[in-house]
């Protein structure tokens, strides 16, 4: 392979952004390989727009290093823009004007567009070419600047939320578009905070809080680092003794009832540990429904990480 | 990629009502009432003393107002920002709205000069061709304003404002009462607004002997400082 296929498509390093007193983004560190999807992973204000939109060319970082397909992105933004796609968060397009109008604009400044009809086809959009944007619903919204993003045939695209406001049926349409994208080698950053979203299409998760990487890895490695903190979760009647549970279970192993009528049993859990919950159900004469044993989700994994407090 | 920008623009413009009226509708009507209605006194034919204060008023709503809230709502709706992050330079980001602005001036000077004609009015060619230096030099720095007030408030802020000027300069600006009807001191200060530097201009070159070079000086110096200003204070969103 040669230098620039080995390249990694965005490189990040010791990233600082700062505004006014408050820093956004404090010594990140980010490596998307060339043909991956990388998840930016964060609660609201962590840092994951500013550290996007360096990436695009559109802030100064205050320090360190930023390579985009091996571009300084503000020295050689007019180098990068064709070879990158942008879907901001929200917007993107004149209030007035129609959706097919915005995507062939768009695509004029693009030296190979795709065909825009085709394009507005496979994201459902083709009913609404004559709507006005806003009158677009906020899902065709989110699919039109996708669409814009994708128009000019990118090397690397960077999605900001790209499935917020979507009804479910539309964020699978657009998880199928990232899938199609990486299998076309296409590499992808988008940042999100559904951990679905993150565990379904990254290669690559990167969870950060106050501006730096707290955790990162692939979707499994994170979740499944301490084979001690598997789970056995059930759903039962509320408020029910688990004292007695506690005690039959093997050292190590915790119960809790997590939520309202929702009992979670962390530790090793082996089939002893499941049969002894099972028989403590059965002696309280409740069943357990939709008992389930398995790894951490990446839900537990961020929120132990970045902490249950709202912000 | 500068056309394909300039015709959406232009396109947008067109189709928005709000912004026909204040660009075509409202001027057209003074053109006509003022012509035909003895509302203030002006010398025979009155469609010649009303050609200038038109020309001039339709120059400020498109380049200045139009622009500014325009300009406002599409910050609101992150349209710079998805097109400064395309392949388009951003000399064409700009080059495109300039476009767009002097063809709906192009559009209006048009509309309302064919009114005119039908209502009596016979220019000269040598104060048409003035005319259409002035209105392109009109249109560039009353862009600029517009650019410097849309580019940096917030929509609501820059609707309201660019209203207020409108109206302000309509009326005390020179266009309505002209700067030689005013107070002398008055006067002065007024033919160095753009508003007054370009009814008096416009007037001098179709009326008179030709526009003189107060009226251009003044258009270009307001251009020159507003485009050096707007290009350091306009943020994308």
């Amino acid at each position: 392979m040669s230098a620039s296929e080995t390249r990694p498509a965005v490189e990040v390093s010791g990233l600082v952004k700062r505004y006014g007193s408050t820093t956004a983004v404090d010594g990140l560190e980010l490596r998307l390989a060339q043909g991956k999807v990388l998840a930016l992973l964060g609660p609201n204000g962590a840092g994951k727009t500013t550290t996007v939109e360096v990436c695009e060319g559109f802030l100064r970082p205050d320090a360190g290093r930023v390579r985009v397909l091996g571009l300084d992105p503000r020295a050689e933004g007019d180098k990068l823009r064709p070879r990158i796609g942008v879907m901001p968060q929200g917007g993107g397009a004149y209030p007035g004007v129609r959706a097919g109008e915005m995507l062939k604009l768009v695509a004029s400044c693009a030296a190979n567009p795709l065909d825009t009809d085709w394009l507005l086809d496979v994201l459902g959009l083709t009913n609404a070419l004559r709507t006005p944007y806003k009158r677009l619903s906020g899902g065709q919204q989110q699919r039109l600047s996708l669409a814009c993003a994708l128009v000019g045939r990118p090397e690397l695209v960077f999605l900001d939320e790209p499935t917020s406001g979507m009804d479910p049926q539309a964020r699978r349409l657009v998880w199928d578009m990232i899938c199609a994208l990486r299998g076309d080698g296409v590499s992808v950053l988008l940042t999100t905070h559904l951990m679905e979203e993150a565990e379904t299409l990254a290669d690559h998760v990167v969870i950060v809080d106050h501006g730096r990487v707290v955790a990162e890895g692939s979707p499994t490695q994170l979740t499944t680092e301490d084979p001690d903190t598997q789970q056995l979760r059930f759903k039962a009647r509320p408020g029910l003794d688990t004292s007695l549970l506690t005690a039959a279970l093997p050292e190590g192993c915790h119960v809790a009832e997590a939520a309202l009528g929702t009992y979670i049993v962390t530790g090793r859990v082996d089939p002893q540990v499941v049969s002894t919950v099972t028989a403590w159900c059965a002696q309280q004469g409740v069943l357990a429904e939709e008992l389930h044993v398995g790894r951490r989700s990446l839900e537990d994994v961020f929120l132990e990480l970045t902490g249950r407090e709202l912000r | 990629m500068l056309l394909a920008h300039a015709r959406t623009e232009t396109k947008l413009t067109l189709r928005n009502g709000e912004q026909v009226l204040l660009t075509l509708l409202i001027p057209i009507a003074l053109l006509v009432g003022l012509t035909l209605i003895d509302i203030i006194s002006l010398p025979e034919p009155r469609v010649n003393s009303v050609v200038p204060r038109v020309f001039a008023l339709a120059v400020m709503s498109s380049a200045f107002t139009g622009q500014a809230i325009a300009l406002g709502f599409d910050r609101r709706y992150g349209v710079l920002k998805r097109l400064a992050a395309t392949a388009l330079p951003r000399w064409m980001l700009v080059g495109g709205r300039v476009l767009a602005g002097l063809t709906v001036v192009a559009i209006q000077l048009v509309v309302l000069g064919v009114v005119a004609l039908v209502l009596g009015w016979s220019p000269s060619l040598g104060g048409v061709l003035w005319t259409v230096l002035l209105a392109v030099l009109g249109a560039l720095a009353f862009g600029a304003l517009g650019v410097l007030l849309g580019g940096t408030l917030r929509a609501e802020i820059v609707l309201a404002l660019a209203n207020i000027i409108w109206f302000v300069l309509l009326l005390a600006g020179g266009i309505i009462v002209r700067a030689g009807s005013m107070p002398s001191g008055f006067a002065g200060v007024v033919e160095l607004l753009p508003s007054g530097a370009l009814t008096e201009g416009v007037d001098l070159a179709l009326n008179g002997g030709g526009p003189g070079w107060q009226p251009l000086a003044v258009l270009v110096g307001w251009g020159v400082v507003a485009a050096v200003v707007a290009a350091r204070t306009t943020r994308l969103t």
